[in-house]
């Protein structure tokens, strides 16, 4: 990375009228930070236009989107896959909710770090020993993962709660705000900022020496090993980034549903995040957020249009989780490199068709 | 530059569009005899509920009938007058009995499709999930579809109300039972391993000696493999089985026995026992092999009329109404569960005035007795408690799936003694609709 920004500079003395882009386009940090920024006003502006249900969404796709960009980094980047995901979150819903039990009054920020610092440790843990399996056994051991862990909440049911889980009080807006600011736009607000920082740190990541160290892994792990590269190391710090994302994207699950109960992070949840991250683009940050809108937005439409339809309820009920089978089927097939692969292509072709009406132009 | 000024100017626009609103409820009066629109969800022609139930997924057959039987209630009711000339519109919403889905759901109800109240939201751990939210919005949160004591929680969940008796309340009348007239005999017990039925358990502790109990086994409601619980209870020599479970599972272990060459005495809670939902998924389950008859002999309670009772009113009545509204409904347990939530939701509308708040739809039910509905018993609603119908009477299921009461109306509360219930039940109106 410093040999990286080295070649900025001496580029940057080369070239003496360099422009303020000149310089922020090629620093990665900085580059990703600028567009965060935009994104982030866009969204702030956006989140006072809309309902306070659509802001409820907006945090939702931003609570999946750091789950699936966490996700990416160890499945996409990393090539290794994890089907318990979903389990990792409730460690870091867990964590908030336990800590709020006995600490109403900490700083959601503290919070969340603490449910970030607690998810890694719990991937530190995991990722040993996944660092050894590779493949179906690696599937194998991380679904076990999924299924065992929401269990513990209802064998320590004195300390976790049970089925009912632990109730958690929403973050209420601050009064600066004023008294109509809701506290569905308020947790928007903090879920898209925390979105945010996780993709910018995570882009910045994937261009640094450590992304690439992580892909040469996931390419040929002989090979990397040749290079001088610690395999199983290398894994095991993919397992711990990608654990303290989710552990982040769990907080604020919990925050989101008011609850940290086992029954919300089933099986199901983990299976959805990897839907989201191969839907979207696998390897791709920017795919992990198509892949989360999807996610969420998806089954909100086709409930709407099977509900449209007048239908007998037999049908009625399931046709939305049909729907949503059959575009996921659909998608991939026409997208086999997922929505961001697929908007690659099209631009992709778009510029080759440019090219050439280009040419004949000349040529004409 | 651009957020600078933007943002206030946004801002602004929020305030004023609010203000704008309080001032147009603000003016309205409480006492008219003209419809207003005195609260969210609540305009002169119309008045807007909302659900979650399980549709789809483990929990939905039989209790995805519950919903629709209550909007044909609320449409013979719309069809008849409407509550003070206002029909009801149900919004129910699925949430494939998953926790992580009702959240959503919920606030889509609330925030966007702005209901007047939940009403009927199913499930123990799907609704614990938005309980609190419910709360915090202060958004009446009606007869909850499930018998967890925990709606009675009126500190923290002063706008909760359940509906159907606790699981506590049936286990103890359904322990007594046992006691009374299963004496001597060895006792299993089969139960969920959540709230619902470890609350059934407590209350069954409560009446059944511990020394007549040879085998607990439980159960986990993601898991169908049952097997090894059924066969525990066989080893143990349990010759009375009372289990907590829910149809799906009460059938399971039905014929899990059967294979066994296992035939104790059942004794079932009233949500997993219900005679033509328990024969659907008997002969689903064994492919048609098996049927209705394997739960006959099988002892349960109940809290409703008897579905199967064709001479009563209130069956007449509903199952009237559902043939008319809702031919393709079957008539079972569950589409009269719905249909006597709906009359008792109609009911608290009624006594709540022509033009009610949500504060004011919450005070009634704390402060006015309902009479007159279908239920055996009264309600317990309070100040102090917000359980609703507070006993049972013990039932049998009979050889053609037909259910007969087999002990008098008993009541009683989480704690505390069981009493014998005298009261006569009230008669259905001819018109089908509560009059106050």
């Amino acid at each position: 990375m410093r040999k990286a920004v080295g070649a900025v500079r001496q580029f940057g003395r080369r070239v003496p009228v360099a422009s303020l882009w000149g310089v922020v386009g090629r620093r990665p940090l900085a580059r990703h930070g600028l567009f965060a920024v935009l994104v982030a006003i866009a969204i702030v502006i956006f989140s006072y236009q809309v309902s306070s249900y659509t802001n409820y969404n907006l945090a939702e796709v931003a609570v999946f989107v750091i789950a699936a960009a966490g996700l990416t980094l160890l499945t996409g980047v990393n090539g290794q896959i994890s089907l318990g995901h979903g389990a990792l979150m409730a460690v870091g819903a867990y964590t908030t909710a336990l800590l709020l039990k006995s600490q109403p009054n900490l700083a959601m920020i503290l919070v969340l770090l603490t449910s970030v610092a607690t998810t890694a440790g719990a991937g530190l843990i995991f990722g040993v020993a996944a660092a050894r399996l590779r493949g179906p056994y690696l599937a194998g051991a991380t679904l076990a993962l999924a299924l065992a862990l929401p269990q513990l909440a209802l064998h320590f049911s004195s300390l976790f709660g049970g089925e009912e889980g632990i109730p958690i009080t929403p973050p209420s807006a601050p009064s600066w705000l004023g008294a109509t600011f809701s506290s569905e736009q308020w947790l928007a607000w903090i879920s898209v900022v925390a979105a945010l920082v996780t993709l910018v740190l995570l882009a910045n990541l994937m261009r640094s020496w450590v992304g690439r160290t992580l892909k040469a892994v996931r390419d040929d792990e002989v090979a990397a090993l040749l290079a001088g590269i610690n395999v199983g190391r290398i894994q095991v710090l993919a397992f711990v980034i990608s654990a303290g994302c989710v552990g982040l994207a769990g907080a604020l699950f919990a925050y989101w549903v008011g609850l940290a109960a086992p029954a919300a992070f089933s099986v199901t949840l983990s299976l959805q995040l990897l839907i989201a991250i191969v839907i979207g683009g696998l390897g791709s940050l920017v795919g992990a957020v198509w892949g989360s809108l999807v996610l969420v937005m998806v089954p909100d439409l086709t409930g709407s249009l099977a509900s449209g339809l007048n239908l007998p309820s037999s049908i009625a009920n399931n046709l939305p989780l049909a729907i949503f089978g059959l575009v996921l089927v659909v998608a991939i097939l026409a997208f086999p490199g997922g929505i961001q692969g697929g908007l690659k292509r099209l631009a992709g072709l778009g510029r080759s068709r440019w090219r050439q009406h280009g040419l004949r132009r000349e040529s004409g | 530059m651009r957020p600078k000024t933007v943002l206030p100017w946004a801002a602004l626009t929020c305030v004023a569009a609010v203000l704008a609103a309080c001032g147009g409820t603000a003016a309205t009066g409480p006492s008219s005899s003209k419809n207003q629109a005195s609260a969210p969800g609540i305009t002169s022609s119309r008045i807007t509920i909302g659900s979650t139930q399980p549709l789809t997924g483990v929990a939905a057959p039989g209790y995805d009938e519950i919903a629709p039987g209550s909007k044909a209630y609320f449409a013979y009711v719309n069809a008849h007058g409407g509550v003070f000339g206002r029909k009801i519109k149900y919004d129910y919403l699925d949430d494939g009995y998953n926790p992580a889905q009702t959240p959503t759901l919920t606030h889509q109800l609330v925030l966007q499709d702005n209901v007047f109240a939940m009403f009927s939201a199913l499930g123990t751990p799907t609704h614990l999930a938005v309980v609190n939210y419910l709360n915090s919005e202060k958004v009446p949160d009606l007869f909850v579809s499930s018998g967890c004591n925990c709606w009675s929680n009126t500190s923290q969940y002063p706008d909760t109300f359940g509906w159907q008796p606790d699981y506590t309340i049936e286990g103890k009348i359904l322990g007594q039972y046992v006691k009374q007239h299963l004496t001597g005999q060895k006792v299993g017990y089969f139960y969920q391993n959540d709230e619902f039925g470890l609350d059934g358990v407590k209350g069954l502790n409560d009446q059944i000696p511990s020394s007549s109990v040879v085998s607990k086994q439980d159960y986990v409601a993601t898991n169908t493999s049952i097997g090894a619980q059924i066969a525990g209870l066989q080893q143990a020599g349990a010759q009375v089985v009372v289990s907590f479970s829910v149809p799906a599972f009460t059938a399971i272990a039905l014929l899990t026995a059967a294979a066994l060459n296992y035939h104790p005495t059942w004794v079932v809670t009233n949500v997993g026992s219900d005679p033509p939902t328990l024969g659907a998924f008997l002969s689903n389950i064994s492919k048609g092999a098996a049927g209705g008859a394997l739960a006959t002999g099988m002892i349960s309670d109940a809290y409703l009329p008897l579905v199967s009772d064709a001479s009563n009113g209130w069956i007449k009545l509903f199952k009237g109404i559902a043939q008319q509204y809702a031919p393709t409904l079957p008539w079972d347990g569950n589409v009269l569960y719905g249909m006597a939530q709906a009359y008792t939701l109609v009911q608290v509308l009624k006594a709540s005035g022509r033009n009610p708040t949500r504060a004011e739809v919450l005070k009634t039910l704390e402060t006015v007795k309902l009479t007159g509905g279908p239920g055996l018993v009264p309600f317990d609603f309070s100040k102090s408690s917000h359980l609703g119908y507070a006993g049972v009477e013990v039932v049998k299921t009979g050889a053609t799936g037909a259910q007969t009461a087999l002990t008098p109306i008993y009541v009683t509360g989480n704690t505390g003694k069981i009493q014998r219930y005298t009261a006569t039940p009230t008669k259905a109106p001819a018109s089908g609709v509560p009059s106050n």
